[in-house]
Formats: structure tokens, sequence, C-alpha cells
């Protein structure tokens, strides 16, 4: 387990507040001049170091992301965009990071501005985080009053400007390129890549995009040297992370913990346990909605990391822990995310957007056992049909999760959903989509 | 997708009162000289402050004159995200989350108390004419799940009995405190804080 004194948001509950004054005291805004001094070579160079992995769900390397964007500032002016739209089903935590340490991210967007190149930093926030957003708001006030924001920013001599940009309710937005599409003033709806927006971004021009949690650990991981934020963990997996424990566990919860925790130890020391004892569970999803979920056999044993999770055929995602027990129906519970992914869905790809609304329907059939033993395999099939066939990734986040329900639980949609073709039941359903086959010419 | 319906009454004038044309003109500030289109979202949502919860077509029309962009565009815009109401809500909307962290821990009874007091449907308003709800998908706050959006406060940690309690306040015109409803302060875990132990009560 994590020491406390390793953890880098020491303020997570919110026991000493989230003000300026509380955050210097916390440790905030110290040497922020000095680490600047360093150059930005140094800065990328220690954030490659430290192997920072984005926290925002893809994992990528946070500093190989910086080294993406131009040496030198061409004609067109670099960006720095943060990705607040946190929408993910599960996941909670940039919220905390926003109400409670706010100064985390704005020292961080500093950081990350002077080592990018960037004068301007729009911090994209899902709109329902309004009352976040305030909070945040006065946090940029604060900074702006302190002069640590500005002409001259905490005395770096760079000069850096931070907006906040309110979404309106479109899970979509959390993709990058989406993001980018609604900062622009336009409908969400995703960019083919490449150009990738590294070199061809916002207004076209070179932009860095990176999670809130991600940026809001740069300025610790600066302070105390790559080498230790690389010591947590093990090696490609490093550093510590916001999990999100939600669902039947007797105490819900937000917690920092290490890289490569067993969910084991995250589910019963921390959230209090399964609802019901260990032999209760049923079911994880290990990383927000869009991840596969795990059987209870796995869930004994690994340990929550980016490397572990992908071998255990699913994926760390953003860390939302959502813990299913035997008191609830597995089905149900996936048919109402491909519900969320169905209402999502930016319309753009046609095997997304019509591919959402049929696993949807399918599996709201399957939780009534009104579907046909074969059926099952047409599910698989169509989830096939979506994954990799559209612009973004949230044809594999809609269609991993019904994956991850066939594969660990397909013996229990067979036991539900016995009966044979409809066509022999002469059974009458309305919404089915193949309701011809029923009429005795055609079967 | 989310179907949007428009409101067949309609508002024939909008416009901005002196206050929102301040906040609008320094919102359009914060983009580069040019790009004032990526406001849109912002005004809109103003607009739809100004205009009791709702935004009219003629409010778009508005919009899209004051940012010099083609009308098309902000409703598309108004259409894609499904924060913007169409079309008239109450004065208190209530949107409940009912995606499967929430469901989880009993969303589906806070829906089924919102079809009890508030109206039987979705989207229709109260008899009193001042509410009405809507179920709504992931707001983020899986950790103190079940919860509500009313307005722009959270609710957290609710049952059906409180919810009962909160929408009785709201019918007789006094503001239920937001926040967790079981008293937690923020995503800690509830009597059984295992770290940062040195921090509490600091």
């Amino acid at each position: 387990m994590l020491e406390d004194k390793d953890r880098i948001f020491q303020n997570l509950y919110n026991d000493f507040g989230a003000d300026l004054t509380s955050a210097k005291q916390r440790g905030d805004w110290k040497d922020t001049k000095e680490i600047c001094g360093k150059g930005r070579e140094w800065i990328i160079n220690e954030i490659k170091a430290s192997e920072l992995r984005g926290r925002g769900g893809a994992g990528f390397p946070t500093g190989l992301k910086w080294s993406f964007a131009p040496k030198e500032v061409g004609s067109r002016p670099h960006y720095l965009v943060i990705n607040a739209d946190e929408s993910e089903p599960g996941t909670c935590k940039d919220r905390d990071i926003l109400r409670f340490e706010p100064h985390k991210l704005i020292e961080g967007c500093l950081i990350a501005s002077y080592a990018v190149n960037a004068h301007k930093c729009y911090i994209y926030i899902r709109g329902e985080y309004f009352n976040e957003g305030q909070k945040l708001q006065t946090a940029i006030d604060e900074a702006y009053k302190d002069g640590l924001l500005g002409k001259n920013s905490a005395g770096t001599n760079w000069e850096l400007d931070i907006y906040i940009h309110y979404g309106a309710g479109a899970y979509i937005c959390g993709e990058e390129t989406a993001l980018l599409e609604s900062i622009e003033g336009k409908k969400g709806q995703p960019r083919l890549k490449p150009p990738f927006p590294a070199l061809i971004g916002l207004y076209g021009c070179p932009t860095i995009i990176n999670n809130v949690e991600t940026i809001s650990v740069v300025p610790t991981i600066l302070r105390r040297g790559g080498k230790w934020f690389s010591s947590l963990g093990r090696p490609k997996n490093t550093g510590s992370k916001i999990y999100c424990i939600s669902g039947n566990v007797n105490n819900p919860c937000n917690v920092e913990e290490e890289m490569g925790i067993p969910l084991k130890e995250l589910i019963e020391k921390h959230a209090g346990g399964v609802i019901g004892g260990w032999d209760n569970l049923k079911a994880v999803i290990p990383g927000g909605s869009s991840m596969p979920l795990l059987p209870k056999e796995t869930c004994e044993t690994i340990k929550m990391d980016f490397d572990a999770c992908v071998e255990n055929k699913t994926g760390l995602g953003t860390a939302g822990i959502v813990v299913i027990n035997k008191d609830q129906d597995i089905i149900k519970c996936m048919a109402r995310i491909a519900r969320f992914y169905k209402h999502e869905s930016c319309g753009q790809c046609t095997p997304c957007r019509e591919g959402s609304g049929w696993m949807w329907r399918m599996l709201e059939r399957m939780a009534k056992g009104e579907a046909t033993r074969d059926e099952v395999d047409m599910l698989l099939d169509v989830t096939k049909q979506i994954e990799g066939h559209t612009i973004c990734a949230f044809g594999e986040g809609s269609s991993w999760p019904v994956q991850g329900l066939i594969r660990n639980f397909k013996d229990e949609i067979i036991e539900r959903n016995k009966f044979d073709p409809i066509v022999k039941k002469q059974k009458d359903i309305p919404y089915l989509v193949d309701q011809h086959l029923l009429e005795k010419e055609n079967a | 997708m989310a179907v949007k319906k428009i409101s067949k009454v309609q508002p024939e004038i909008f416009e901005f009162n002196k206050k929102n044309k301040e906040t609008a003109d320094s919102i359009i500030k914060n983009y580069p000289s040019g790009k004032q289109q990526s406001a849109v979202m912002a005004l809109l949502y103003l607009a739809q402050k100004q205009n009791d919860n709702w935004i009219p077509l003629s409010a778009m029309k508005y919009i899209a004159k004051y940012l010099e962009m083609p009308y098309i565009k902000v409703y598309e815009v108004a259409t894609f995200y499904s924060m913007y109401n169409l079309t008239p809500v109450g004065k208190y909307f209530f949107q409940v989350c009912t995606t499967t962290p929430c469901m989880l821990r009993g969303a589906y009874n806070l829906v089924d108390v919102c079809k009890r007091k508030i109206s039987e449907e979705e989207n229709r308003l109260s008899e009193d004419g001042k509410t009405s709800w809507l179920e709504v998908e992931c707001l983020g706050a899986c950790v103190n799940a079940p919860m509500l959006q009313l307005n722009e406060d959270y609710y957290e940690d609710l049952d059906p009995t409180k919810l009962e309690q909160i929408i009785d306040k709201i019918s007789n015109d006094e503001a239920p405190q937001p926040g967790s409803y079981r008293g937690r302060l923020s995503s800690e875990p509830e009597n059984t804080r295992k770290t940062l132990i040195g921090n509490k009560n600091a």
C-alpha cells in the first residue's frame, strides 16, 4: 500500500480546503520558476523518465506526447487543451481534482504549456460540472491575482492564459478530436486521424491534449523527480492513480493508490468489501464502462495496472471500478451500458450509430429471455462489425463491454434464452427485425 | 443518439439582457479573433438561463447573428448536445442519472418517486407547473450514487424517502441543501477511511 506521504493528492477528501493559501501550504506552486528554468528538454525528459502514462483511458506516454509538439513555434501558435469532460460511467476522479485540488491542475497547465510552447490553455469541462467549473474559475482568478498566471506567470517569464470552456452533455466530446471540434463551436464529432492534433489540432494549430489527472500529477513528479514516480508500481506502469470504486460495495469511494494494487485489496480494504461478502461478487468492470468486465475468478488475482489488465483481456481505462454482485442481473446491467452508448453515439459512422442501437435492443431482449439461442452469436458478430470500423474509439468502447459479457457469461445468456429459432416456435415478437421470417412462405 | 423535439410554441423575439450581453462579449474575448464561433456553446447556455431553462429558435437566430455564423450551424449545435432544452422544462428540472453504476445502487427507485411525485412521463410539467424530470446518462458522480442533478446542483447518496423530502421542499419553494444526503463531504469512504488519516479534520 502506498504511504500517505507518497500520495500526490493530499486534499482528495477536502481536509484542508482548495484555496491558494492552503494549496501553497501543501507544496503547490513551490519552485515553479526553478522547474521551468531547467528548460523544456529537462521537463520532457523527466516526464519520460517517470514513465507517466495518460490517465484519461488510453494510457499513452505523456512525455512522448509532449515531444510530438513542434520544437519551434512557426506561424501558428501552440495550444494546450485539458480534457475535463469526464463522462465515463464509473469514473469521477477529475471532479475531485477540479473542486479540491485545482491549483495542482493550474500549476501543471503552466509547466505543460511551457514545455510545449503554448501561451493559451483551454480547459474543457463537461457542462454538468458547473459548480466544479466555478471552483476552478475561482482558483484561476486567485492565480492571476497572485501573479501565477498572466504575462509573467509565477516569475517564469512565460505568458499563459487559461480559459474554461464548458461542454453541454456529450460523452463523445471526451474523445480528443471531438473535443477540439466542440471548442471550435461545432458538433462534437471526431476527426479522422492523421493528422494528429499535435501537428494540426485546435484551429488547425499544434495542440497537446491531456487529461486532468495527468496534468495534475506533473508538478509533483518534477519536484520529487521522475525516479521517485517510476519507483512506484512496475516498469511501464508507474506511479499512483486515483481509483473510483462504485457499485455494489459497502463504502464506495475514490482513493489514490499505487499502480498495480490488487483489485481485491482495493475492494476489500478501501471500499469496505462487496455487499453480501466477497463470495457474492459476480463481476467487476475494471476501467469505466467501455472496458470488458472481469469474472470473479480473475478478480481474485488481478493487479490494477495497464499491462496486467490487457493480459486479462480488459483495460485499465480510467480506473473506474464498477462492482456488480450476485443480487444484480448482469445482462440487464450490460443492456443499460449498451443503452448509454446508443444514447451517446455521435452518429457520424454508420456501424456505430446503427450498431449501438442493435446491441442495446438485443441485450434488452436477452435480459427478458426473449432472444433465441443463436442470437448470442449474432450479437457477437454485431460487436465485431462495429469494432475497428469507426473513426474514433467509441466503436471499441461500445462493443467491448458486450464482448466481455458474452465471453464470460455466455452460458447464463443461453440458459435464459433457451428457445430455438423463432421461426420454429412461431413466437410473435413485434419488434424483431426479421419478423418476416415468421410468415410461412418465407420460412 | 437522442431525439430532440423542438417546441411548437415559440416566442417571436429573443435578445440578451444587458448583463448577459456583457458576459457574452467577455466570453467571445476568450477565443482568438475571428474564432468567435467557439463561443456558441456558452452563448446558448446563457440564452437557456435567461429564457426559463429552454432555448427558443429565435434565440438561435439571435446568437447566429451575434457570432456572425450560419443559423443552421447554431441549430446543429443546439440539437447535438443534450444539455440544451429545446422545449420548456420546469423551473426546477430534475435529471436523474440511471446509468449502470447508479442503477446498481437503486436509481430506478428514484425514477419511480419522480413518476409518482412529479409527473408520469419524462419532460412533462408537474401539476403546479414548476417541476419536471428527465432520465439522463452518467453525471460523473458514481461514487456518490444514486444521485441526481437539480438545475445546477448535485444531490448525492439519495434514497426514495430523501428524494421525496427534496421534492416536497421544492414544491414549497424552499431550497433543499445540495450535496450528499448521507452526510459525506466528498468521495471518501464512509466511516472506514484508510488513507490520508493524518489529514483528517485538519
